[in-house]
């Protein structure tokens, strides 16, 4: 099967779909610019034309409500932002409007829009270019929230947001665009609420969310030569969320830690720990821990950046404190490879 | 023909005037769990609009909706079944006053946050323009909803993509308590939307006639050649912001202002304007009280219904 990125396989997931069904429609700010998105909107606005592929104002907010009365009116749209921080000015629409319109119209109102959004990270990007949000958007009722983390999630879980009847608030990492993988040519979808073993492993388990997967599988690599086996729960959608694999794993390994691209104070990390600690507490043989951002806001500069973020390291000592493991040497691995290979500006 | 059209227009005004009326009189017995944002002085501007357009146009309204909904869709059972919370209402009480929905009328919803439903009307009235289907959408909303940011992000995408959406502000110089004075760095709301690609027309009329024949032209060129239009109209509101009270001692305005407004209020002006027409007062009482018993029977229905199933509460989160 050929391979493609994580980039390439969202593009192909919305080229697709609007092929299948001319409802669709994808805006926001410089989505059909030169830069597309990163590339992710490379060539939509050729092959469908400036009527399903547009430039908006810089009105997030009101671009949102826009999407939703567009889809009251049997349009499926795509929002796109090219930083999830910017989805913040469109957050009264978001926790005000889309969530809670097919509630409150007892179904009637059905809300088929699909809102990407983009964490970013390095070079500078600071603290309003790199947040993730995702736990804020989840704490309310009526949206779904999904974050893909390889190239096969990324199309086959976009495909099911555009399908979705409900608004879907889809969150992409910045550095998993590069992420490569087989997917396959034609359509699929990946349904909503079922987590992904990322890894199989018997002696504890990590639950870890976008980016930190990679983290993830990085540092089992590691604790692999060690002798200690990992198992990586990535749970893909946090709404709606696949409890039962994340219990079932931790009932195996009877440890637990959550590493989140997030902060933890009332994240997804905490969310987590407190569902595993009430489904599994007679089996777990030590708390849940949780593995986060620090508590501050993103600073810009390198050396800085590079405290705020955990990555496979903070992960690898974690493991082997929390098995009574001999910690191993890292000596001359390299932790911080994505930081050397992504040079700005975006 | 003239004469029909003054009949159907205090028809519906008397319709809307008379349902508030009633909930005055009951709302006391606090079976109406909801907060009431009453309508009474706007009936001119929502009736004069409404009748304008056809059943399959598109209305969002603020949650000062009652005149709104009963303009646009008539439907009375609904409306006091709503009220009330009952299994009979297609909403089940998750609406509530301030939420009304009846989207298969055209009425669209509401928003309770100000500004926050005219971007969604723009969204709606595009993808009318996409699929070419004729319809226009109206958004009414309250003077202070152009104190929003929201309201002029709206204002800009509908103007820059010509969208046909009639923007109609109920300008009752009030922002909850505030009056202008504390809100506004400029004089007048239309002299600057002139200024966008849209079009503008500004009345102070009670007289839902006079409103109706504006109204009426401007939709026509809407529906002719696909674009925006803003509508400025000036009204009072006679009741408290929400509740069903006068507060004139409340210290924010004058009882005086009110009579002066009440002088010209819109249902009297209008039924004066009927018999004035030669309309018999015997035909105008004659439908008054027909009116007036379909909104009792309404009342006493949605009282002696059920509530809605308490498993309402899971239901309908998402599709």
């Amino acid at each position: 099967m050929r391979v493609i990125t994580y980039c390439d396989a969202l593009r192909e997931a919305m080229v697709q779909e609007m092929e299948r069904d001319e409802k669709i429609f994808v805006y926001g700010i410089g989505v059909p610019d030169h830069k597309a998105i990163f590339g992710s909107t490379t060539g939509i606005i050729e092959r469908f034309g400036e009527k399903r592929c547009f430039d908006t104002p810089l009105s997030e907010d009101a671009m949102t409500g826009f999407g939703l009365g567009a889809a009251l009116n049997g349009m499926r749209p795509i929002h796109i932002h090219i930083r999830i921080d910017f989805m913040l000015l469109a957050f009264n629409q978001i926790a005000n409007m889309l969530s809670s319109c097919n509630y409150s119209s007892c179904g009637k109102l059905k809300v088929p829009m699909v809102i990407r959004g983009i964490i970013g990270r390095g070079w500078g990007q600071g603290f309003q270019h790199s947040k993730s949000m995702y736990s804020t958007f989840a704490h309310i009722p009526g949206v779904k929230v999904v974050l893909p983390t390889t190239a096969y999630d990324a199309k086959g879980l976009l495909i099911s947001a555009i399908r979705d009847d409900n608004p879907v608030i889809f969150i992409e990492h910045r550095w998993l665009y590069w992420q490569k993988e087989e997917v396959p040519e034609k359509p699929y979808t990946i349904p909503f609420g079922k987590g992904n073993i990322l890894r199989k492993g018997t002696d504890i388990t990590i639950v870890a969310t976008s980016w930190m997967n990679v983290e993830a599988v990085f540092a089992a690599d590691i604790l692999a030569k060690s002798g200690v086996n990992v198992e990586i729960v990535d749970p893909r959608t946090i709404v709606p969320l696949d409890e039962d694999l994340i219990v079932a794993s931790v009932e195996k390994t009877g440890r637990c830690i959550v590493v989140d691209n997030d902060w933890e104070f009332c994240g997804f990390s905490a969310e987590a720990a407190a569902r595993i600690s009430a489904r599994c507490f007679g089996k777990l043989k030590a708390p849940v821990r949780r593995i986060g951002f620090a508590p501050t806001p993103c600073p810009t500069a390198r050396h800085l950046e590079n405290e705020f973020y955990p990555n496979a390291k903070n992960i690898v000592r974690a493991v082997e404190d929390m098995l009574g493991v001999k910690p191993v040497s890292l000596e001359g691995i390299e932790f911080y490879s994505h930081e050397k290979r992504f040079k700005g500006p975006f | 023909m003239r004469k029909d059209l003054n009949l159907e227009l205090y028809r519906k005004m008397y319709l809307i005037r008379s349902a508030e009326e009633n909930i005055r009189k009951v709302y006391c017995e606090d079976e109406m769990k909801t907060p009431m944002h009453m309508s009474m002085g706007v009936e001119a501007i929502v009736v004069g609009v409404c009748h304008a357009l056809n059943d399959a146009d598109q209305i969002f309204t603020t949650y000062r909706s009652h005149a709104g909904f009963l303009a646009k869709t008539g439907e009375v059972e609904e409306f006091f079944s709503e009220m009330y919370s009952k299994d009979t209402s297609s909403l089940k009480g998750k609406g509530g006053s301030m939420h009304l929905c009846l989207p298969e009328k055209g009425f669209m919803g509401t928003s309770a946050i100000v500004s926050a439903h005219i971007s969604v009307a723009v969204g709606c009235a595009w993808a009318n323009k996409i699929n070419k289907n004729d319809r226009v959408v109206v958004v009414f909303f309250g003077d202070g909803a152009v104190d929003e940011g929201a309201f002029w992000e709206s204002m800009n995408i509908a103007s820059l993509m010509q969208i046909p959406v009639i923007f109609v502000c109920e300008d009752n110089e009030l922002a909850v308590h505030t009056g202008v004075r504390e809100r506004r760095g400029y004089d007048s709301i239309a002299r600057i939307i002139e200024k966008f690609h849209c079009r503008v027309l500004e009345s102070d009329s009670t007289d839902v006639e006079e409103i109706h024949n504006l109204v009426s032209r401007a939709i026509a060129g809407v529906r002719n050649k696909p674009q925006p239009y803003f509508m400025n109209f000036k009204y009072y509101r006679y009741l408290e912001h929400v509740g069903i009270n006068f507060d004139f001692d409340a210290g924010y305005r004058s009882k005086s202002e009110f009579d002066k407004w009440f002088k010209n209020d819109p249902v009297l002006l209008q039924r004066s304007k009927l018999l004035k027409d030669g309309c018999k007062e015997a035909k105008i009482i004659k439908i008054e009280n027909g009116i007036s018993e379909k909104i009792v029977s309404a009342i006493t229905n949605a009282k002696n219904a059920k509530l809605s199933g308490r498993d309402e509460l899971y239901k309908g989160v998402f599709q």
